[in-house]
C-alpha cells in the first residue's frame, strides 16, 4: 500500500513499466494490433510484392518483373485518363464542400430561426449509402432527349422556363478545354461527365464540413470578436482577420477526411455512370477493380491499388504523424 | 438538437440581409430535398403513372407496387429481402464485436500507455485511411484458405478488423475525458485491470458505446465495396449490393430502383432521425481531435 502512495505522487517516473496489469493490458490490445498488422500492413506488402511480378489469369508460378507492371499502367491512356479524373473530381468535389460547408455554417450560426431543422436537412445524406445516393441522383441526371423530351433535371429546367441550363450531364462526352500534349495519351481539361458526379457527392458531404466548420464556430469566444467589434471592425473585417484565421485547422481536418474519400471513390462512380462515357468518369479504383476481378490482371491491379496507397498516404502520413506531436505537447 | 446557449442577445436586424440569409438557406434547403421529394413520389406511383416525361408530377394514387416488386421480387427483378436478412446478420455481430474491440483498445490506450502506445494508435489509425483495393487480393486469398471466403462471418470479419481504427479512436478520444484521477484510485484500492473497467470505466461508457455502435452499424450497412467482393454469391450479398444490381440492370423498371433505393436508406435515415446528436458527434470523432 505504501508503495502504491509514492506510485501515485510520481506515476510518470516511479511505476514500473511491466507489472501483472501492464501484462494484461498488452494482452488485451494485442489481438488488435496483430490483426492490423496482419490485414492492414501485411496485405499491403503482399499486395507490393504481387504489384512486381507478372501474376495475370490463372497462372501457376509468377516470376519477379520490378517495377515494370508501374511503367505499363502509367503509359496506358485509360489510366492517365484515370489520374486526370481523379484530380478533376478532387479538387472540386474539395472546393465546393469547403466552400459551401462554411457558407452554410457562417448562414446556420448568424442565429436564424428552425436552425435545427436546416441543419439536419443539410447532414441527413451523410447517413446514406454511396450507392443510394448515386441511384437517385442518376435518375435526377439522365438527360433525357433533351432539348425537346428531357428527363430528370433537364426536365425540371425546362417546366420551370429554365430550359437553357438543359446540357447532357453524364452522356457529355466532351472534356473541356481538352489539350492534347506530347506523351500524354489523354486529353488535358475537365470531363464534363464528371460535373454531375462531382454534384452527387457534395451533396454527400457538405454537410458533414458544415458541421465540422460549426462546432468550430461555436468554439470561437464571443469576446474576441466582441472585443474587435469595439475597436471598430467591420463585421467582414471580424471574419477575415478572427474567423477564419481560428477555423484553419478545421479546414485541415476537413481537407484530410474529404481528400482520402475522394481519392478512394468508386461506389458513387459505380453506380452513378459506371465509368462511362468512354473513361470520362472512370477513376482509379473503378479501374482497380474491373482490370483485376474482371480482366484477372492481378499485377496490374495491384500496381494500380499501390498507387492509390501511396497517395493517400502522401495526404493522411503527415496529418497523422503532426496530430501525434501536437497531441503529445498537450 | 439545440438551440441553446447563445451568449450575449444581439440587436435584431429586420433588414434585407437577413432575407438573403434566409434565401440562400432555403435555396440549400431545396437543392437537399430535391432527391427526396423524387424519391418518394416515384416510389409510391403504381406501375402505369411512372413515365420519365412526368417524372416530377406527384402520384395520383397512392400504390405501394414498387415497394412490392423491389422487396419481393418477380418479373426478372431479384427481390432484396434476402439481402436485407443477409445486412441484418452481418451488421449485428460487426457492430457488436467491434464496439468491445474499440472499448478495450481505447481504455488501454488511455489509461495503460506503456512505451509506444502512442506509435502503436497511430500505426492503428493508418488502417482507417487506406484504400482498401491495396488489400483486397490478399484478403480474398486468406479467406478462401481459413474457409470464409463467400460467407458471412468472412465480411463479419472483415468488417470488425477494418472497423478497429475508428472504434479505437472513439473510444480513446472518449476515455481521455474520464479523469486519471479515478483510475489512479482504482490503483490504490487495489483494484486491477478488468476490475476498473468494469465497475469504473464501463458504467461511465453508454455515450461511447452509442457513438461507437452507430457509427458501425450505419458505416457498415451502407459499405459496399467488400460486399462486392467478398459475397461471390447472390444469395449472401449485402442490400448495398442488391442495390447496385437492381439499378444496373436494364430491365428493372425505375420506379422499382427508386422504391429500394428507400428501403436501403431507411434503417441508416431512423437512426439519424432518433439518435442524430450521437451520429454527428462520431462523425465529427473521425475529424476532430479530443
Amino acid at each position: 500500500m505504501r508503495q502504491a502512495k509514492t506510485l501515485s505522487a510520481h506515476p510518470a517516473r516511479q511505476v514500473r513499466w511491466m507489472n501483472r496489469d501492464r501484462a494484461i493490458a498488452l494482452l488485451m490490445i494485442a489481438p488488435s494490433a496483430l490483426a492490423i498488422a496482419v490485414f492492414v500492413y501485411g496485405f499491403i506488402g503482399w499486395t507490393a510484392y504481387i504489384s512486381m511480378t507478372d501474376w495475370r489469369g490463372l497462372m501457376i508460378t509468377t516470376s519477379f518483373v520490378g517495377f515494370e507492371n508501374y511503367l505499363t499502367i502509367f503509359n496506358t491512356g485509360r489510366f492517365q485518363t484515370n489520374i486526370r479524373n481523379l484530380i478533376v473530381f478532387t479538387v472540386f468535389f474539395l472546393a465546393a464542400c469547403l466552400i459551401i460547408g462554411l457558407l452554410l455554417a457562417v448562414l446556420i450560426d448568424s442565429r436564424v430561426r428552425f436552425e435545427g431543422f436546416f441543419r439536419s436537412v443539410y447532414i441527413f445524406p451523410m447517413a446514406l449509402s454511396f450507392i443510394v445516393t448515386g441511384v437517385v441522383w442518376q435518375w435526377l441526371f439522365a438527360p433525357g432527349n433533351w432539348p425537346n423530351d428531357p428527363t430528370g433535371i433537364n426536365l425540371l429546367f425546362k417546366q420551370s422556363g429554365l430550359g437553357f441550363l438543359q446540357a447532357a450531364w453524364t452522356t457529355d462526352t466532351s472534356v473541356v478545354p481538352g489539350w492534347r500534349i506530347e506523351g500524354l495519351r489523354t486529353r488535358i481539361g475537365v470531363p464534363m461527365a464528371m460535373i454531375p458526379v462531382v454534384v452527387a457527392a457534395v451533396w454527400q458531404m457538405s454537410g458533414f464540413v458544415m458541421a465540422m466548420y460549426l462546432a468550430g464556430l461555436r468554439g470561437i469566444p464571443e469576446e474576441i470578436k466582441e472585443a474587435a467589434r469595439v475597436d471598430g471592425a467591420t463585421e467582414w473585417q471580424v471574419f477575415r482577420t478572427i474567423t477564419l484565421p481560428m477555423l484553419q485547422p478545421i479546414t485541415l481536418s476537413a481537407v484530410i477526411i474529404l481528400g482520402h474519400i475522394s481519392l478512394k471513390i468508386f461506389d458513387l462512380i459505380v453506380t452513378m455512370t459506371g465509368g462511362a462515357p468512354g473513361n470520362n468518369t472512370e477513376v482509379p479504383g473503378l479501374y482497380m477493380y474491373e482490370i483485376t476481378f474482371k480482366a484477372n490482371k492481378f499485377a496490374e491491379g495491384a500496381a494500380v491499388a499501390m498507387v492509390m496507397l501511396v497517395v493517400v498516404a502522401l495526404l493522411v502520413v503527415p496529418y497523422l504523424i503532426y496530430n501525434r506531436r501536437t497531441e503529445v505537447e498537450r | 438538437m439545440s438551440g441553446v446557449a447563445m451568449p450575449a442577445p444581439k440587436r435584431r436586424h429586420i433588414h434585407w440581409s437577413r432575407v438573403i440569409v434566409y434565401g440562400v438557406m432555403i435555396i440549400f434547403l431545396l437543392f437537399f430535398l430535391l432527391p427526396v421529394y423524387l424519391l418518394l413520389i416515384t416510389s409510391f406511383k403504381s406501375f402505369d403513372q411512372v413515365s420519365l416525361s412526368r417524372m416530377w408530377e406527384l402520384p395520383t394514387s397512392f400504390s405501394l407496387e414498387s415497394f412490392n416488386r423491389a422487396w419481393n421480387g418477380g418479373e426478372g427483378v431479384i427481390g432484396m429481402r434476402g439481402s436485407f436478412w443477409n445486412s441484418v446478420q452481418l451488421v449485428v455481430p460487426a457492430t457488436v464485436i467491434s464496439c468491445i474491440l474499440g472499448s478495450l483498445n481505447g481504455y488501454v490506450l488511455s489509461k495503460w500507455r506503456f512505451p509506444g502506445s502512442e506509435t502503436l494508435f497511430t500505426l492503428i489509425l493508418f488502417g482507417m485511411f487506406i484504400p482498401y483495393q491495396s488489400v483486397l487480393v490478399p484478403l480474398v486469398e486468406v479467406l478462401r484458405e481459413i474457409r470464409l471466403y463467400a460467407t458471412i462471418p468472412g465480411l463479419i470479419l472483415v468488417h470488425v478488423v477494418y472497423g478497429i481504427p475508428i472504434t479505437t479512436l472513439i473510444f480513446r478520444n472518449y476515455y481521455a475525458t474520464v479523469p486519471n484521477e479515478l483510475v489512479e484510485a482504482g490503483k490504490i484500492d487495489g483494484a486491477d485491470f478488468f476490475h476498473i473497467y468494469r465497475h469504473v470505466m464501463l458504467p461511465l461508457s453508454a455515450p461511447g458505446f452509442v457513438v461507437a455502435a452507430i457509427w458501425q452499424f450505419t458505416s457498415i450497412w451502407n459499405e459496399f465495396l467488400f460486399g462486392l467482393i467478398i459475397t461471390n454469391d447472390p444469395q449472401l450479398r449485402p442490400v448495398t449490393v442488391a442495390l447496385q444490381n437492381l439499378s444496373g440492370s436494364q430491365f428493372t423498371q425505375w420506379n422499382v430502383q427508386m422504391a429500394g433505393a428507400l428501403m436501403v436508406a431507411l434503417p441508416p435515415l431512423l437512426v439519424y432521425i432518433f439518435l442524430g446528436k450521437y451520429f454527428l458527434r462520431g462523425l465529427l470523432a473521425g475529424s476532430l481531435k479530443g
